[in-house]
C-alpha cells in the first residue's frame, strides 16, 4: 500500500444487491445504496448529492439554486439537493461530468433543511473542504459534528459545463438530452444515447476542456472520505471501495451485515488495485509537475501554491 | 493551577458577538477553564479593570484610530501578551468598520477603523464573524499544548496553527480575494464551500463558480480563509480523525 491511495481499513470490489438500483447506476451503486441504507437505519437523516434539472423542477425546496430559474438548467448540469428518501437518492444516481458545488448546502443542511445526521457524496477536493471545514471551522459553526457520512468518488478531473456542452454536442455530435449514460474509462470518453448509440471520443480530445482548477489536485481516490469508491480496478457494473474512518468501518460492516452489498475480495477481480495505483501515480505525478512548474510560471515570480 | 495558561480577552471595536461564539462552547468551555485556562483579563466577565499580563490575549474588534484609549489598549495588549490571537472578522480585517466613515453623534470623529495587525504583529488570526465556537475551542486547546504541552503535542500545535499565522500576513478581505488569490490564480475548482461560510449570502456558484455579490460582502475573509484552495496542509487535514479526537478527549 502507498500513500497515493491513502489511509484506508478495508478494500473490496462491491455491488448492490438491489437489482433495480443498479438499473441507475453508475458502477456497483455504491453511493446510493450506502445513502438509502443510511436514512433507512438513521445514520443519516439527509445526504446531500448532485440531483438533476428534473429533481429541482419537482422538488424546489431540496436546492439551493443559484440565481438562474429551472428553464435555465440545462440536461447534464447537475444541481447540489438535499435527499431523504430513496426515491430520491435514485433521482440523483450516475455521474455528472461536470461541476456539483455539492458543499455550497453543507452549512444551510444543518440550519433550514435542519438535520443532525448529514451525508454527503463529493470529489476528493469536496472530502479534503469537508475535512478542513471540521478541523478549521471558519465559515461552519456547528456543523463538523454533524457530518455523519462522507462518501467520496474516485476523480481523476472534472469539467465546466459548457466543456460537456462541447464534448457531448460537437465532437460527439449527440443532443444532451438525448444521452443516457456518459462515462470515462478504459482510456476513453463514451457517451451512450438513449436510442442505444454510442460514442467514443479519445481522452487526448477531453484534455482541453477540463477545469485548470483540477490540475493541482494531488488525490484520486478521495482519500478523506469515510468511505471511497469508483469504478477504476473493478470489472464493468461493480466498483472499488475503500474503506477508511473507523465511522466509514461502522457503517460499511452494518451494511454488509444488512446484505446491501455484495463482495469480492480485490485480489480477485482483473484489473484491481494494481490499475487503481498506476493511474493514482500518474495523476499525483502529473500534478505535482504542474505544482512544480507553479513555483517558476514568472520571471521571478510564482503563482501561489495552497499546500502549506 | 499552575498548569494552566492564562489568557486575556482585549475587546475594542466589537459586537461581543465573538465573546458570545467562544461562551457558545457551553460546557466545552467550563471544561477549558477548569483544565488548561486561567481567565485573567475579560471586561464582560470578569472584574480585572486593567489590561494583565498574559500567555494568550484574544482580541475582538478593529482599533479606531480617534480614540486614544483604543490605540492605548491595543498596544498594552502587544506588551504585555505573548501570543496575540485577532478573534473574528473585525480584529483580522476590519470586517463591517471598513465602511465606517464618522460623521455620527456624539463622536463625529471617529471616522478611521484598523485591523489590528496594521497597528502590532500578530500572531494567529481566528476569521469569521462570527467566528465558530468549535475554532476558537481548537485554538484554545492548541495554544494550551504548544505552551504546556510534550514535544509530541508542541509540534501537533505548531502544525495546526501555522496556517492561522501565515493568514496574519495579509489584513485585508473581501469576496475578492476569491477573484484574485484562487480563480485568478487557477486553483478554484468549484467545490462550493465559499458560499456556504459566507455568512450573507453574498455567494452563489454560477456554473460551479463563485459569483460574489459585493454590495452585499462584509469583508469578514470567511470565504477565502475556509476555502480548501487557500490554504491547505495534507500533514494535519490527512489526520482530522486523531486530531479531533484529541480535542474532544481533551474536552471531557
Amino acid at each position: 500500500m502507498g500513500a497515493e491511495l491513502g489511509k484506508y481499513k478495508s478494500v473490496v470490489s462491491a455491488r448492490s444487491t438491489d437489482k433495480e438500483l443498479l438499473k441507475h447506476a453508475q458502477d456497483g451503486g455504491i453511493v446510493t445504496s450506502l445513502f438509502a441504507y443510511a436514512l433507512e437505519e438513521g445514520i443519516i437523516d439527509g445526504a446531500i448529492v448532485a440531483a438533476s434539472k428534473e429533481f429541482a423542477a419537482k422538488n424546489p425546496s431540496k436546492v439551493m439554486l443559484d440565481n438562474s430559474n429551472f428553464d435555465m438548467i440545462e440536461p447534464w448540469r447537475p444541481i447540489p439537493a438535499i435527499v431523504n428518501t430513496k426515491a430520491e437518492l435514485l433521482a440523483a444516481a450516475g455521474t455528472k461530468y461536470n461541476i456539483s458545488p455539492n458543499v455550497a448546502l453543507l452549512k444551510e443542511a444543518t440550519r433550514a433543511f435542519g438535520l443532525d445526521k448529514i451525508g454527503i457524496v463529493g470529489t476528493p477536493c469536496q472530502m479534503q473542504a469537508v475535512r478542513k471545514a471540521q478541523l478549521y471551522p471558519i465559515g461552519f459553526r456547528d456543523v463538523g459534528a454533524s457530518i455523519a457520512l462522507a462518501v467520496g468518488i474516485f476523480c481523476m478531473e472534472n469539467f465546466p459545463y459548457q466543456s460537456i456542452l462541447q464534448l457531448v454536442e460537437d465532437h460527439a455530435a449527440m443532443k444532451l438530452e438525448s444521452v443516457k449514460k456518459m462515462e470515462i474509462g478504459k482510456g476513453k470518453f463514451w457517451v451512450y444515447g438513449k436510442r442505444g448509440q454510442v460514442v467514443q471520443l479519445p481522452l487526448k480530445v477531453t484534455h482541453k476542456y477540463e477545469q485548470p482548477g483540477c490540475h493541482v489536485c494531488l488525490d484520486y481516490v478521495a482519500n478523506l472520505g469515510d468511505i471511497s469508491t469508483g469504478s477504476v480496478g473493478s470489472p464493468d457494473g461493480w466498483s472499488t471501495v475503500f474503506v477508511r474512518s473507523k465511522i466509514g468501518d461502522s457503517v460499511w460492516a452494518k451494511a454488509m451485515a444488512a446484505g446491501v452489498f455484495e463482495t469480492q475480495p480485490i485480489e480477485k477481480v482483473k484489473p484491481g488495485l494494481e490499475l487503481v495505483t498506476k493511474l493514482a501515480n500518474e495523476k499525483i505525478t502529473k500534478n505535482k509537475a504542474t505544482l512544480e512548474a507553479r513555483k517558476t510560471f514568472g520571471v521571478g515570480k510564482a503563482l501561489r501554491n495552497p499546500y502549506i | 493551577m499552575a498548569d494552566k495558561i492564562t489568557l486575556g480577552y482585549t475587546h475594542l471595536s466589537g459586537c461581543t458577538g465573538c465573546t458570545v461564539a467562544l461562551a457558545d462552547n457551553y460546557a466545552g468551555l467550563l471544561t477549558l477553564l477548569d483544565k488548561y485556562v486561567d481567565l485573567k483579563y475579560m471586561p464582560t466577565l470578569a472584574d480585572a479593570r486593567h489590561i494583565q499580563k498574559v500567555d494568550v490575549s484574544f482580541v475582538e474588534g478593529s482599533v479606531c484610530i480617534n480614540d486614544k484609549l483604543a490605540v492605548q489598549e491595543i498596544k498594552e495588549t502587544r506588551e504585555k501578551s505573548a501570543i496575540v490571537v485577532a478573534l473574528g472578522g473585525c480584529a483580522c480585517y476590519g470586517n463591517i468598520t471598513r465602511f465606517s466613515r464618522g460623521g455620527q453623534q456624539n463622536q463625529p470623529a471617529h471616522e478611521a477603523y484598523l485591523p489590528i495587525g496594521d497597528l502590532i504583529k500578530v500572531d494567529v488570526f481566528i476569521p469569521g464573524c462570527a467566528p465558530t465556537p468549535q475554532m476558537i475551542r481548537n485554538v484554545a486547546v492548541m495554544a494550551y499544548l504548544l505552551l504546556k504541552g510534550t514535544k509530541e503535542q508542541k509540534d501537533l500545535a505548531t502544525a495546526f496553527l501555522t496556517p492561522l499565522m501565515k493568514l496574519t500576513e495579509k489584513n485585508e478581505a473581501c469576496f475578492c480575494e476569491l477573484m484574485t488569490q484562487v480563480i485568478n490564480q487557477g486553483l478554484c475548482m468549484g467545490c462550493g464551500t465559499c458560499a456556504a461560510a459566507c455568512p450573507v449570502n453574498a455567494i452563489t456558484m454560477e456554473y460551479g463558480k463563485p459569483q460574489g455579490e459585493r454590495d452585499l460582502c462584509i469583508k469578514c475573509g470567511a470565504c477565502y480563509s475556509q476555502c480548501p484552495r487557500s490554504f491547505f496542509s495534507f500533514d494535519v487535514v490527512e489526520n482530522y480523525e486523531a486530531i479531533n479526537e484529541a480535542i474532544m478527549a481533551a474536552l471531557q
